[in-house]
């Protein structure tokens, strides 16, 4: 008889195994963790109440002190410091020499590895893919025992260190998202300003890249947030490329129409229609070499805005006003989702 | 097709941090070296194979969140264009061969 096919849509781990495609949110979190094995402390993530033992105490002891407590080695203390440590495979070779009264000194395991309180959880990592060890103890800068880690451990803190980052970028995303509500006003419009200096190419983008990220934290869906976006990276650069004091680049945000401007004192524009044309460009030769002056700022920012209006003069400077309407329930909706 | 696979058959150097590259899956490519051709026509997930190297990259690859940057002729990004790229996790790939090879090449795995 054939086997009933599933009613339930299969999971993504079912439809696509270990390689399902990645979403900017499954990027950032990769990352993430990575940046994490090298924030995270080992004192952070190692277990601190350590059962140990004493080297004079003989090798059955352990044993039993291994069955009791349902471990598998423990480390060998001496005057608080760390000598140190007896496994499984230890008690095995006193077992073959029928050595089970000897002092734990004479099968334990002397000249030890081990990862220091202070340190990063990545190193911690990499001592457990080089040696190919269980457990490493932990110890002070003085050799004391403070702690054991395992890979466990690792992950554990890993995981926990994720959800706490994952709960409190959700609480600002509510936040955020809530803004509009929880303000009462007849209109209520949030503005943030970015002062963008001329010739600033080393932070070019920074300033669009926050307007993203605000738009996203306020519950803007991710098309709206890079449409957005967008326009405001071309905005920016030709402030960075054209102007000759820098300018301003301004986000307006309501709940039913974003307005992105920039401001500029100089030197203006000679020729609004001319700079409106796909391909034409002003730039200057260094300025191309980078990549910039392609004429396309101003089509893509139409491509991307409702309305788009330029008014300038020479002598006097240029302001840029580019309108979206925000969709219903893309912004400010409950979810804020991304 | 996973971008471990991509560097490896196409030899890339990896000049970024290291990461699971098996698990980053590229859903097409885009090139080319006018900044706003790719905020024009790059969608997110591509890999963009370009012959520049500077700051900006940067900041266009995160806007448009492409899954890694092929640095083509062996064109040298400055070590604080990697800094900024591990900072917003860009992935930033590099190669002696021409853009016209390389997107050749990812063609011919069937990124298309």
């Amino acid at each position: 008889m054939k086997a009933m096919a599933p009613t339930r849509p299969p999971t993504e781990q079912e439809k696509f195994g270990r390689h399902r495609p990645l979403t900017d949110l499954d990027a950032h979190e990769i990352n993430r963790i990575e940046e994490l094995s090298y924030d995270l402390k080992i004192h952070e993530v190692m277990a601190s109440n350590v059962i140990t033992t004493s080297p004079d105490v003989p090798v059955s002891r352990v044993l039993e002190l291994m069955r009791v407590n349902r471990i598998s080695g423990a480390p060998v203390v001496e005057d608080e410091k760390l000598i140190g440590i007896i496994s499984l495979e230890d008690i095995v070779r006193a077992l073959q020499n029928d050595e089970l009264t000897a002092p734990v000194r004479k099968y334990m395991t002397p000249s030890l590895v081990t990862v220091k309180t202070f340190e990063c959880v990545v190193e911690a990592i990499k001592t457990f893919s080089e040696k190919r060890l269980g457990r490493l103890p932990v110890v002070d800068e003085n050799r004391q025992l403070k702690g054991i880690i395992t890979k466990g451990d690792i992950t554990r803190g890993i995981l926990h260190a994720v959800q706490r980052d994952y709960k409190e970028e959700e609480v600002r995303r509510y936040r955020a998202s809530h803004l509009f509500e929880d303000i009462i006003s007849d209109r209520t419009t949030l503005v943030l300003r970015y002062n963008i200096k001329a010739g600033d190419f080393t932070h070019g983008g920074n300033a669009s890249s926050h307007i993203k990220r605000a738009l996203l934290r306020l519950g803007a869906d991710a098309q709206l947030a890079r449409r957005c976006g967008i326009a405001a990276y071309e905005a920016e650069m030709n402030l960075i490329i054209h102007t000759t004091n820098g300018g301003i680049l301004k986000l307006e945000v309501e709940p039913h129409r974003i307005t992105l401007s920039t401001t500029d004192d100089g030197p203006g524009i000679a020729d609004i229609e001319k700079v409106l044309q796909p391909g034409y460009s002003t730039a200057t030769d260094n300025v191309r070499e980078m990549g910039f002056g392609a004429g396309m700022g101003l089509v893509n920012i139409q491509r991307c805005v409702d309305k788009m209006e330029l008014d300038s003069a020479p002598g006097k400077g240029t302001k840029l006003i580019m309108r979206i309407t925000v969709p219903s329930e893309s912004l400010n909706s409950k979810k804020g989702s991304s | 097709m996973n971008l471990q696979t991509i560097i490896d058959k196409l030899q890339l150097n990896v000049l970024t941090q290291a990461s699971d590259f098996s698990s980053v899956t590229p859903n097409g490519g885009y090139t080319a070296d006018l900044l706003s051709c790719v905020m024009a026509g790059a969608k997110n997930g591509t890999i963009w194979v370009t012959l520049q190297a500077h700051m900006n990259i940067v900041a266009v690859a995160a806007m448009l969140d492409v899954a890694a940057v092929i640095i083509t002729e062996n064109a040298k990004p400055d070590p604080a264009t990697i800094a900024k790229a591990n900072e917003q996790g860009i992935i930033l790939l590099s190669t002696p061969k021409a853009s016209y090879e390389i997107c050749g090449k990812l063609w011919e795995l069937n990124l298309r």
